[in-house]
């Protein structure tokens, strides 16, 4: 999976990044699945697959002129200092992370115990998104229709009289 | 410990992608990567050793589940995810019909 992110940044082509992160994509749904969420990975396949049609869409039939000259230096070396800070930062991070496989869950355990009672659903995924935190998946869906609204307000094609070109 | 940093090193590329990158195609590549990269982290956090998956079964008890918040969390945000993504490849198809190129440094008249 860090090998198809590697490649899937690192190749000239455009067509093939694509499809090098749709090998990073189904990997991370695999993943989901040895980490014991199902659900996960069922919309990681099905969103993957609609980013793939979506990159595919947009690299088709267009070719990457290679850019070599310019300020590589100075590119590189903010790049290589933001990756520093946040290493350290992250190394802050680790000393307080729970150790792997033991997670802190006292507001799981209230849903775990109760979630079958309170919703009378037996996915328990389900019940949060549904019932518990019912609000963030309202959110989700006016994100999702912001989203669409935009992308049609982009990719319309001007036919208005006036500014003919967008 | 060492999942944790796997996680982060996935991050770190989609962080190389979107800083040094100059194709728009590129970076948003980068800013997929990072997303699957933050996405595997909460799950991660949630695992537990020995665990089921947060689904009830009628004929049995069933005690070691693993945390269904990070998980509920993560699937709205693989759906946003998506589309941010669509919006961000609509911008850069406007972008490459306007001038012709996926090159961020040949974008000169931002004033349109």
């Amino acid at each position: 999976m860090i090998f198809a992110a590697i490649v899937a940044i690192e190749v000239n082509d455009l067509l093939s990044s694509v499809v090098a992160v749709g090998a990073v994509g189904f990997a991370l749904c695999v993943a989901f699945l040895i980490l014991k969420a199902p659900d996960l990975a069922i919309t990681q396949l099905v969103v993957e697959i609609l980013c793939l049609i979506i990159l595919i869409r947009a690299t088709i039939k267009r070719d990457l002129p290679l850019v070599i000259e310019g300020r590589w230096v100075f590119n590189t070396f903010v790049t290589i200092i933001f990756i520093v800070v946040f290493l350290f930062l992250s190394y802050f991070v680790f000393k307080e992370l729970p150790a792997f496989g033991q997670p802190i869950m006292r507001v799981a355990n209230l849903y775990l115990n109760e979630g079958v009672l309170k919703t009378g659903s037996v996915n328990l995924v389900t019940s949060v998104i549904l019932d518990f935190r019912a609000y963030d998946t309202l959110g989700e869906a006016t994100v999702l229709f912001a989203s669409i609204i935009g992308l049609m307000a982009v990719l319309r094609s001007p036919g208005r009289k006036g500014k003919g070109k967008v | 410990m060492s999942l944790y940093l796997l996680c982060f090193l996935l991050f770190c590329i989609g962080l190389y992608g979107v800083l040094r990158k100059r194709n728009i195609v590129k970076i948003i590549v980068g800013l997929g990567i990072m997303e699957y990269a933050m996405n595997l982290f909460f799950v991660l956090l949630g695992y537990r050793t020995h665990g089921r998956s947060p689904i009830e079964a009628s004929n049995q008890q069933i005690l070691n589940m693993v945390d269904p918040v990070p998980q509920a969390l993560v699937l709205t945000s693989i759906v946003i995810g998506l589309a941010v993504t669509a919006l961000f490849i609509s911008i850069a198809i406007r972008i490459y019909e306007k001038y012709g190129t996926f090159d961020i440094t040949k974008i000169k008249k931002l004033k349109g």
